[in-house]
């Protein structure tokens, strides 16, 4: 059969195609759930409106992004058993339990509190109102780490045996799958990875309101009482959504070094592939550039920095680094095989790997600058200091302001960067993924072996192509919602549930009626 | 009691606990055409389970990766030889879920409209196809010695396959009408009241075909109880609803659903999932469970968890226990 149309190959297709896109979604919900959350909080402690009218902003375009989020996970729970049912089969035993405590731990808090929260704001006393949010945000959290446990035993399986009579893994030590070094370190990284993603976004839609405003300032354009109660809110986003990726960014390149550590240990061949280091070598370089050819098992060109990649490894600048070629070599010893059999694809984790540094690592450092130039007091001049509903100057030192050029400019990259970190999460999924080919679970079963033998090509295709489209189509719905509520800003018209009648909660406490209330419209309808 | 047949209980209580929430959210879906006269009423019906139905959802989510934990080879041969229904129910729960929140986010006359129809059939469809589904899982599909479907699509097609679908298409669309006189007021709670006589009676004529057939074929004592508490109960209902007691009425639906499903755990066990071909071939309880460890582990975890979870949903109810009518719903405004 031809390759490119194997069962194996659609599936993986499917697959890929399927998590990345599903994936776009989870980081923003993850950290937008808490973003939301805190902004929440923050009005309810200071009762300042700009909160009021940024939890409900950030909040919307949080329930935009959380409803795809929730409808793709269903696939990726079902096509375990449609495509891969040798797979779950072998590792059903170890694997289903993350799955289900996933299921009965975090989604159900994230889809029971998310309702309670949609509709909730005139039923629910405010603090208890705040609190379901804060239960959703928690259930996302513990959503990942459920699903990372369970990916990190494939990457790296732990706590199990295999049954002599069957075959199959089976669990011996739930603990050991829970707390294992990969799992907790990969949380980590996806955790910060997913506040990074939420910091630029809310960077990015801030920065887009600001500087418009700003704009229409510098053509002489007087601003509204509304305009300025926008900028309120955009400002406070703005700094919280800095600070956000700022210490997410931080975390993210600490957990990714430490990422690093336990796969050079765990998967050389991951990391060897992921620098293209054909041959083991001490000192090993760190590849800025490189054009490999596998068939030659060398690169043509390269660009290196020596003695860094030791470093990354192994946290000293001599020690050697094993090469693509010698764990091969090593691999097709152990199990079988000629050793091209467990060579990755070295152009995808070669310049995945890349490209999620580059991504990831730019929004950080944007959001450093920023989070300098626009400090509201700290060493700065009292003339240089901006009111709370005024687009803060970008000021590089005590007295000095960017110039107007690099303004416009700085204002700019804070919209252009918004999606940086999702290019970079995906990429990062790609390279851990395809870095452990042919493996599926690595050491223990190839991704051939994992495919469902009872289901046809042309019910792959059909599959592939019906989600391919779906999700196309779905793709350019919720940008152009997203676009249309980002564009719109705040509506800072609406009073606060403290002053709007309509948000007065009965005298009785939660849900006691009052014979007044019977006309009462709902809050929130869809 | 063994361990793998009280997870094989559970996971039959966490289908039976999805069947009773989102048969009413299909329902209502089903019945925003036809019961709802206009797009304020539509609204109605919507927001009657509103708040909910993301939560109800997750018992799928539950039953399916339980299944998966506790009874692998059930799950992946189930899962992978249904591929084509499993696939459509996928597509038609994406398009709800994002039909429920995406409506009314613009006013357009043509997006709110296509966002209905979708979810108008994206309800009718599922609640159709797990019937099927059902059906087929009791009777038997064909499943070879590697414990893999070995069929085709077509063979999952059959008479009895499609009178279960109905069966559930109607008893679910019954359930979401008598929950709709539960939980609105005006005119279209009086509508629902009477949408629910035509439904429980024709539901009532489909149960006892359809679930006589089921006990004919592989019944047993047991499960004979159940189809008479299932026959009961909508009798019961139907009698309630005329009367205009409609919390009874709701309860009573609720009580039709969970004992027809129980029909169908109890004409399976001790299989999972039959074989066609060969009776040798039929996955078992005993023999498609995971190790006594996974079990207990398990156990622990969902032990405790399932009657928290079951009392925070029921506060939301209570939280939303309000009657909703055309004049509870805001005027059409994107936000």
């Amino acid at each position: 059969m031809n390759l490119a149309m194997a069962p194996e190959t659609l599936a993986r297709w499917q697959f890929g195609i399927t998590t990345v896109y599903h994936f776009l979604f989870v980081p923003l919900t993850i950290s937008l759930a808490a973003i939301t959350a805190g902004l929440e909080t923050a009005w309810i402690r200071t009762g300042k409106d700009k909160y009021f009218h940024a939890t409900k902003f950030w909040g919307k375009l949080f329930l935009i992004n959380i409803a795809m989020g929730v409808v793709t996970g269903i696939v990726q729970e079902f096509q375990f058993g449609m495509n891969w049912s040798d797979y779950s089969r072998f590792v059903g035993d170890v694997f289903g339990a993350p799955l289900a405590m996933e299921a009965l731990l975090a989604f159900f808090f994230e889809s029971t509190f998310i309702g309670l929260w949609i509709f909730g704001w005139d039923k629910l006393p405010k603090k208890i109102h705040c609190a379901c949010i804060w239960i959703v945000a928690v259930g996302t959290i513990l959503s990942s780490y459920f699903i990372l446990a369970a990916n990190s035993w494939m990457q790296h399986p732990i706590g199990y045996a295999i049954d002599k009579a069957t075959g199959k893994a089976r669990l011996t030590d739930i603990w050991a799958v829970l707390t294992q070094d990969t799992t907790l370190v990969v949380v980590f990284h996806t955790l910060t990875a997913a506040f990074l993603t939420g910091g630029a976004f809310v960077v990015g839609i801030a920065s887009f309101h600001l500087w418009r405003a700003k704009r229409k300032q510098l053509k002489g354009e007087e601003l509204g009482e509304k305009q300025r109660s926008q900028i309120g809110a955009m400002r406070a986003s703005l700094r919280v959504g800095l600070v956000v990726a700022v210490i997410a960014g931080l975390g993210t390149a600490l957990s990714g070094d430490s990422l690093g550590k336990v796969m050079f240990e765990q998967q050389p061949m991951k990391m060897a592939a992921a620098e293209a280091l054909w041959d083991t070598q001490a000192p090993a370089p760190f590849s800025v550039f490189a054009v490999g050819d596998v068939s030659k098992g060398h690169n043509s060109v390269e660009i290196e920095v020596p003695g860094i990649l030791s470093f990354l490894a192994h946290s000293n600048f001599t020690e050697a680094v094993p090469g693509i070629n010698d764990v091969a070599a090593q691999e097709a010893e152990r199990y079988g095989g000629k050793p091209e059999d467990y060579i990755p694809s070295i152009f995808m984790t070669f310049w995945g790997f890349r490209l999620m540094i580059g991504f990831g690592m730019t929004s950080f450092v944007a959001a450093l600058i920023g989070l300098w130039t626009t400090r509201k007091k700290f060493w700065l001049a009292p003339e240089y200091r901006t009111g709370d509903n005024e687009v803060p100057r970008l000021m590089l030192t005590k007295t000095r302001e960017m110039s107007p050029f690099f303004t416009t400019w700085s204002w700019r990259i804070g919209v252009l960067t918004m999606g940086f970190p999702l290019i970079a999460n995906s990429f990062g999924w790609i390279f851990t993924e395809m870095g452990r080919q042919p493996w599926v679970v690595y050491g223990l079963m190839k991704t051939g072996d994992a495919v469902s033998p009872g289901v046809s090509q042309a019910e792959v295709l059909t599959s592939m192509g019906v989600f391919t489209l779906l999700y196309g189509v779905l793709a350019v719905v919720e940008v152009k919602l997203l676009v249309k509520y980002a564009k719109a800003g705040p509506d800072t018209d609406e009073e606060p549930p403290t002053r709007d009648p309509r948000l007065r909660l009965p005298s009785g406490g939660a849900g006691a009626e009052r014979p007044e209330d019977a006309d009462k419209p709902m809050t929130f309808a869809y | 009691m063994h361990l793998h047949d009280f997870w094989f209980l559970l996971i039959a209580v966490l289908w039976t606990g999805y069947f009773f929430l989102e048969g009413f959210d299909f329902g209502i879906g089903v019945l925003t055409k036809g019961l709802a006269k206009d797009r304020t009423e539509r609204r109605v019906l919507i927001n009657t389970i509103g708040p909910v139905w993301d939560g109800n959802e997750v018992w799928l989510i539950t039953a399916a990766g339980a299944t998966f934990a506790a009874f692998p080879d059930w799950y992946a041969t189930l899962f992978s030889g249904f591929y084509l229904p499993f696939l459509a129910v996928l597509v038609c729960l994406i398009v709800r879920g994002v039909a429920f929140e995406y409506r009314h986010k613009r006013t357009g006359e043509r997006w709110q409209r296509n966002w209905e129809h979708a979810i108008f059939w994206c309800s009718l469809l599922p609640a159709f196809l797990w019937g099927l589904v059902f059906a087929d899982m009791v009777r038997g599909v064909p499943i070879g010695a590697d414990k893999n479907f070995s069929g085709t699509v077509l063979d999952l097609i059959t008479p009895y396959s499609l009178l279960g679908g109905l069966f559930t298409l109607v008893l679910f669309t019954f359930h979401g009408a008598v929950f709709a006189a539960l939980k609105t007021e005006g005119e279209i709670r009086h509508r629902a009241r009477s949408y629910a006589t035509v439904l429980g009676m024709t539901a009532g004529v489909l149960a006892l075909a359809f679930l006589g057939w089921t006990q004919a074929e592989s019944g047993n004592g047991r499960s004979l109880a159940a189809l008479v508490v299932s026959v009961a109960a909508l009798a019961l209902a139907l009698v309630m609803n005329h009367a205009g007691r409609e919390g009874w009425a709701f309860a009573c639906s609720g009580v039709a659903i969970a004992a027809a499903f129980a029909l169908v755990f109890l004409a399976l066990f001790p299989d999972v999932l039959p074989s066609s071909v060969n009776p040798a071939w039929s996955l078992t309880v005993a023999e498609s469970a995971s190790s006594p460890y996974t079990l207990k582990i398990m156990t622990w975890v969902a032990v405790p968890l399932t009657p928290l979870i079951i009392g925070y949903q029921a506060w939301t109810y209570w939280v939303f226990r309000k009657r909703i009518g055309t004049r509870h719903i805001p005027a059409p405004a994107a936000h």
